[in-house]
Formats: structure tokens, C-alpha cells, sequence
């Protein structure tokens, strides 16, 4: 077996054994990028060599030492919205194309601590803002499963690297779902956290109520370990909570069992217009599957479901037209300045060549939401619908441990396919939503394939408890396959493809 | 709905973005489309209903006021578009 199709627990143990350095590993995974990325899936916007190897070697330092932290000498990949003290971090965006940053957000040095060696930041939607990774301003990624489809997003970049064996795990972000999704998308896991759980602070921010980090991984034993390393307040982020953390891995059972644990299945994620068929079958033998592991299954009502898309799609656009304000030609970006110019000719043109298509929408939209005249009936009314949403979730949590339904959908669609339409593309996102709207916690796990594409199962649990969804997830993971199914770009041998 | 271009030309003023002429005329018509759709919002009651900014239950988070060394300001104009004597040089303010 190789290093690169190796788990993070699986690398770990070899590491401690010392069968193996950790430069070795970073070389492997690195080789392997360079080798396959640019002519297949297109995840990596950069590609840090240089900087992989040193932390390989402190790693190996510490390895020799005699330190055994879970995450020491593992590969990752970071979404390039994530800040990389002098490395170029873009958030997908012209704008920000020549962007180095003074300093790690607290994300990446947490990892840093825990000894991971990043290997590279991955292609995203512009800003975060998009459901296929088509809307970067660089180039669109391709699904490991299929080139000619896209990966889901705005994490593609991420969930795509993971899914093709190019790291054990990657970190994305989630706003609306573009954590969830991808995953779904990708055949791998993708867990949104409770809002507040994972600090924000060298994020680049796009809807600040909503923004979360999270991991991609390939199980959910990994998922647990990476939550380890990341989760936790931190007193640059204002709105991290100060609750404590628990292990995560203490939540998994050897024996998958589901004894006692109450799954609400919500009737508006089921029999959905636009909901395919192959997709809603495979979910539903997964829940059959999770009432044979002892879990009792309860349907209920979400009903304001339906209204999650609207909410959202003012939510999040306003509050991205007051984040991207700071992108203005003067300070660190993209800067269009013409003899003569004076400051608001400056601050157009360079916002209006730096931004993409969907980026100018979102910041139309959410400015107009939040104008004079308009701010009660848009901006206020959304608002008081999403504590709707939110009532939802806290009534049928009351009775039920967690909520469990379709990720996405659709399997992962043709590239080009939703590009033009804007509500089609939005309708992605429309079991993901709610969830974030309400800050719980979220995973998508993998649950079968529909016409040999990877579906997603989502859990979603009460805020703070991701140790009950991870529990759920590992028990359904551990009595079915669906995640040891490899992509076949995840087949593909980094030295054939080189003769090739 | 109808959106006019006038209307789109107007909040992209406010929101200092440079849109070309075509650029104007999709965002009226989508913004139409989208805005539309939007209007099922108002079938809800909400009278009675708080507005929710956030969700977590944390208010005015301080953290104690320490000082502590800066980057040095080589480092951070090297991000600058333009810099001049150690300094971000902005466009003319005053026309």
C-alpha cells in the first residue's frame, strides 16, 4: 500500500514506529500532486514544496525526540481562504491574487503546533461563494470521480484533494453548506462544527454570523482527531466559544451500535422536487441501515425548511457586502489606478475588475438588502425568519438526538451545467442551509454511489455535541463500505501517470 | 418586481463597484429573478418574531487590553499596492 492512500491514523501509527519519516511522507503526497493535479482535478492554487519539507524535518525532529502527538508529521491541505504567513492566500480571488499575509490565523498555527505539514492551499468559489468551485477566478476543479463534473464547493479544492489522495485531510470552510457538500460530492468526510466551536480569526471572512472552518478527511476516526487539534476558544476571535472540549475520539465505539439514540428524519428533506432519485434511494438505505444499528427513527417537521434558501440568500449576501467593503485598491489589493484618478474612480475600478460574476451579484444584492427603504422588508424580515429556523431545530431536538437526511440534492453535476442560473446553482445548498442558519453542527458522510457517483448522508446535532454526530457517523461508517470506495483519479499511480 | 438599471447603477455606487454597461443590465434582470423568489418570505407572520443576528449567546466579548509589538511597517507595505516614503499613497480625496 502506498503512503498516500493511508489514513491519518494509519500514517501515525507508522510514523511513532518510525517505519517511516515524515519527510518521506510529505515527499510522497508532494510527488503525487505534482505529478497528477495539473492535468486532472486542479485542487492546488499553490503548491508549498519548500516549506512542506522544513516542517517535515522539524517533525522528524520531534518523531526523534520521541513525541507522538496524533498529528505530527501528517499532510494537509488548506483552503485558500485560510491566512499563510508568507505564503499568497487569494480566497479564490483577483483581487487578492498577489495577497501574502503577515501572519497564520490561528487555525493554521494550531496545526502547526500539532506538527502537520501543510502541503499546498486549494483552489474555492471566489470568496467562499459558490457550489462548484467554478466560480474561482483562477480556474475551475474537477470531481475525482469524474473529470468532467464539478466537485461541489465552494471547498472543492479541499474535498477534491482528499477524495484524490493527494492528503489524508484538508481544511475548508462552511458558510452554507460548502463544507458539506463538497464532501457529499467528493465521496469523502466533511464536517461543518457548532458556530463558535473553531476559531475564525485568520479567515477571510465572507457572511461573519456563519463562517465556520472545518475538516475533510476519509474517516471518521480522522475527523475526530482533526477536530482534536482545532477546536477551542481563542481570544482573537470575539465570538469563539469558551466552552470546553472534549476528546472527540472518546465518542467512538469499537462495536457500532445505535442503542437509544432517537434520529428525527425530517419530511421536508425527503420527496423533494429536484431531488433525484438515485440520491433519495441511497439515503434512505442508509437510514435503514442506521435502524438496524438500534437507533430509533422519528419523522418530524421542519417546517420553515422552505424558507431557508431566501433567508440565506439575504443573510449572507449582506453581510459580505460589509466584509468586502475592506477590498478598496489602497491597502493590499488588486489596485487600478489611472493618471488622474481620484479615490472612488479607484475604489470602482479596482473592485470592478478584481471581482468575479457571482461576487458583484452577492455585493448588489446584499447592499440593496441593507439600503434605505428596503432594510425592514429584505434585510430585518430575514433575520426574523432565520429565528424561525432556529425554533425548528430547538423543538425537535427536544425529543431527538440528532437529524439525519440527504447532504445534497444531486450527485455531483457536468461543469458549465448550473452556471447560468443563478437559483438553480443556489438550490444546492438547500439541505445545508438551515443548519447553518441555526449554527449546529453538521457531517456528511459517504452513504453509496447513484450512477457511480458518491452520495452523501448528513447528521446534524444539537450545538456542541459534534462528539453525538461523530458517534453516529462512526457507527453507520464502520458497518458499511461506502468510505473505503477509492475515486479512480484516487486509483491512478502518481509514476504511470508520469510515463503516460 | 422590477428592477431598473437605475437602480442597480445606484447601489453600486453605494457599494463603490464599477459595473459596465452589460454588467448593469444582467444584474437588473437577475436581481429581478432572485428578488422574486425572495417574496415568499412575506407569506410568514413575523410581527411577533425577534430578529436573530447571530446565534450563539455571547454579547460585547472584551479580552484584556495588552500591548503587543506590531509588524514592523517595511513588512506590512509590502502588501501595498503603492507605497511612498513608508507610506500607503492614496488617490487624490479632495477634487
Amino acid at each position: 500500500m502506498s503512503l498516500t492512500e493511508l489514513s491519518i491514523t494509519e500514517l501515525h501509527s507508522r510514523l511513532a514506529r518510525r517505519e517511516v519519516s515524515a519527510l518521506e511522507v510529505a515527499r510522497a503526497h508532494l510527488d503525487r500532486i505534482e505529478a497528477l493535479d495539473p492535468m486532472t482535478v486542479r485542487a492546488m492554487l499553490t503548491v508549498t514544496r519548500d516549506h512542506a519539507e522544513r516542517q517535515a524535518r522539524a517533525a522528524d525532529a520531534r518523531l526523534t525526540a520521541g513525541e507522538t502527538a496524533p498529528l505530527l508529521g501528517i499532510p494537509v491541505v488548506l483552503k485558500d481562504v485560510l491566512t499563510t504567513r508568507g505564503i499568497r492566500t487569494t480566497a479564490g480571488s483577483k483581487i487578492l491574487e498577489r495577497f501574502v499575509p503577515l501572519e497564520d490565523g490561528t487555525i493554521t498555527q494550531r496545526l502547526a503546533e500539532a506538527g502537520t505539514i501543510m502541503l499546498g492551499k486549494s483552489n474555492m468559489d471566489e470568496f467562499a461563494m459558490g457550489s462548484s468551485t467554478e466560480n474561482s477566478s483562477f480556474f475551475p476543479t474537477r470531481n475525482p470521480w469524474d473529470l468532467d463534473r464539478v466537485p461541489g464547493g465552494s471547498s472543492g479544492g479541499s474535498a477534491a484533494a482528499v477524495g484524490a489522495e493527494f492528503a489524508p485531510f484538508s481544511l475548508g470552510t462552511d458558510t452554507g453548506g460548502s463544507i458539506r457538500q463538497p464532501g457529499a460530492l467528493c465521496g469523502v468526510i466533511g464536517f461543518k462544527p457548532t458556530y463558535g466551536r473553531v476559531s475564525r480569526y485568520g479567515l477571510i471572512a465572507f457572511a461573519s454570523s456563519l463562517d465556520q472552518i472545518g475538516p475533510f478527511t476519509r474517516t471518521v476516526e480522522d475527523c475526530a482527531l482533526v477536530m482534536n487539534a482545532i477546536a477551542g476558544h481563542d481570544p482573537c476571535d470575539s465570538t469563539s466559544l469558551q466552552a470546553p472540549v472534549p476528546d472527540y475520539t472518546a465518542a467512538l465505539q469499537k462495536e457500532p451500535s445505535l442503542k437509544g439514540v432517537r434520529l428525527a428524519l425530517p419530511r421536508e428533506y425527503f420527496d423533494v422536487e429536484g431531488m433525484e432519485p438515485g440520491v433519495e434511494a441511497a439515503v434512505k438505505a442508509a437510514i435503514n441501515q442506521l435502524e438496524s444499528l438500534g437507533a430509533e427513527l422519528g419523522e418530524v417537521s421542519l417546517p420553515h425548511t422552505r424558507y431557508g434558501l431566501a433567508t440565506y440568500y439575504l443573510i449572507a449576501p449582506a453581510e459580505c457586502s460589509a466584509n468586502l467593503a475592506r477590498y478598496d485598491g489602497v491597502k493590499y489589493s488588486l489596485s487600478i489606478r489611472e493618471p488622474g484618478a481620484g479615490l472612488w474612480d479607484v475604489y470602482e475600478r479596482s473592485r470592478g475588475e478584481g471581482f468575479g460574476r457571482e461576487v458583484k451579484r452577492r455585493v448588489i444584492l446584499g447592499t440593496y438588502a441593507l439600503s434605505s427603504g428596503y432594510y425592514d422588508a429584505y434585510y430585518l424580515k430575514a433575520q426574523k425568519v432565520r429565528t424561525l429556523i432556529k425554533q425548528d431545530f430547538d423543538s425537535v431536538f427536544e425529543h431527538y438526538d440528532a437529524v439525519v437526511g440527504p447532504t445534497s440534492p444531486t450527485v455531483a453535476f457536468p461543469i458549465g451545467a448550473k452556471t447560468q442560473d443563478p437559483l438553480a446553482m443556489y438550490l444546492n445548498d438547500l439541505f445545508t442551509i438551515p443548519t447553518s442558519l441555526a449554527g449546529l453542527p453538521g457531517i456528511s458522510v459517504p452513504a453509496g454511489l447513484s450512477n457511480g457517483l458518491p452520495v452523501g448522508l448528513q447528521i446534524i446535532g444539537k450545538a456542541l455535541d459534534e462528539s453525538g454526530v461523530l458517534r453516529i457517523a462512526h457507527a453507520f461508517e464502520q458497518s458499511t463500505h461506502w468510505h473505503t470506495l477509492r475515486s479512480p483519479i484516487a486509483q491512478m499511480d502518481a509514476a504511470t501517470a508520469r510515463s503516460a | 418586481m422590477t428592477i431598473t438599471r437605475a437602480e442597480v447603477a445606484h447601489v453600486a455606487r453605494l457599494a463603490r463597484l464599477g459595473l459596465s454597461d452589460d454588467e448593469m443590465d444582467r444584474l437588473a434582470s437577475e436581481l429581478d429573478h432572485i428578488l422574486d423568489a425572495m417574496q415568499e418570505l412575506r407569506q410568514l407572520d413575523t410581527s411577533a418574531i425577534p430578529p436573530t443576528a447571530q446565534v450563539i449567546p455571547l454579547q460585547n466579548v472584551m479580552r484584556e487590553d495588552v500591548a503587543r509589538p506590531s509588524y514592523p511597517a517595511e513588512e506590512i507595505l509590502q502588501n501595498a499596492p503603492v507605497a511612498h516614503d513608508g507610506q500607503f499613497l492614496v488617490p487624490p480625496v479632495l477634487e
